[in-house]
């Protein structure tokens, strides 16, 4: 698992770009647009979203680990620190505050 | 569809009506026959490879990890590695991490986007894990969909629902169960659900022997 290239390290607080467009997109509706944080970085990955269409998948994104608090993701949560973690690849991805 | 067992390409199709996507992949099926992209042995080889691979694989590796510290170490630092000392090919996974379950936190596992899952380590996934329900349901009510299980968790319990997007194949590593000292690892290792390595619900409880 390469960790050598990516913007953000573990820690970084990041927001899920709020996006739409057609293709093989790996970011799920649910997540894009809220903030959450770097767990991990998982290093380079040939690009699904090229891939998909016998492309590719040059140049290869970073991907990251992110972790989101269940209740800022639905505004509710049975368990106060009840965690969701999604795979997200680095250009979906801006830093937040 | 026609009503005769054999069609006009010498193919075998079942007799009754198909849904729109068996008639789409039947038909892409045929294509790719006709082609010569693929061979009917191809197809048959791959059935087989598919339908060797299953929960075994995982229990085995679990049992292994839970009588052998070491063993357990390494599982988690390069599970691959760990899977090739135990004999299991998981050459097919990209990145394989093994998600560590304990009294204060537990891992469940979702592809909300299809159906990724560790098939060289559990096989085929069952079919409640494609579907849309628990799809929706793992992200948004994790704990209700472990007491479908038969999992209830205390408050102070941490859940971590893992959604697999991406190249990144998990597999969870319950808790061994109470009860269970001195067993061997064929044993334990019965003990290992598919659904506890899935991390919907607890490995099963130990039946006095």
């Amino acid at each position: 698992m390469s960790a050598e290239a990516g913007k953000f390290k573990p820690g970084d607080k990041v927001r899920v770009k709020f996006e739409d467009r057609p293709g093989h997109i790996r970011t799920p509706w649910y997540i894009r647009g809220k903030i959450g944080w770097v767990e991990r970085v998982y290093g380079d990955f040939l690009n699904p979203e090229s891939l998909a269409f016998g492309r590719d998948g040059l140049p290869k994104k970073t991907l990251y680990l992110v972790g989101f608090n269940q209740r800022d993701v639905w505004d509710k949560s049975e368990g106060q620190r009840d965690k969701l973690l999604v795979d997200i690849y680095e250009h979906w991805l801006d830093p937040a505050a | 569809m026609s009503d005769s067992l054999v069609d006009e390409h010498g193919h075998e199709h079942p007799k009754h009506e198909l849904s729109h996507y068996a008639k789409r992949i039947y038909a892409i099926r045929d294509l790719l026959l006709e082609k010569g992209v693929i061979s009917d042995k191809d197809i048959q080889c791959q059935i087989e490879y598919q339908e060797a691979r299953s929960p075994v694989n995982g229990a085995r590796l679990v049992a292994r990890a839970w009588v052998d510290p070491n063993f357990k170490a390494r599982f988690i630092a390069d599970p691959k590695a760990a899977c090739a000392e135990m004999g299991i090919d998981a050459t097919a996974i990209n990145e394989f991490v093994v998600l560590e379950n304990s009294e204060k936190v537990r891992h469940m596992v979702v592809c909300t986007l299809c159906s990724c899952y560790p098939r060289p380590i559990l096989g085929r996934p069952p079919d409640w894990y494609k579907s849309f329900n628990y799809r929706q349901r793992a992200v948004s009510d994790p704990r209700g969909v472990m007491r479908e299980f038969g999992l209830k968790l205390p408050e102070d319990v941490e859940v971590r629902v893992h959604d697999s997007t991406a190249d990144i194949r998990y597999l969870v590593l319950p808790c061994r169960p109470k009860g269970t000292e001195g067993w061997t690892e064929s044993e334990l290792a019965k003990l290992v659900s598919r659904d506890s390595m899935i991390g919907v619900m607890d490995a099963l409880p130990a039946i006095p022997q």
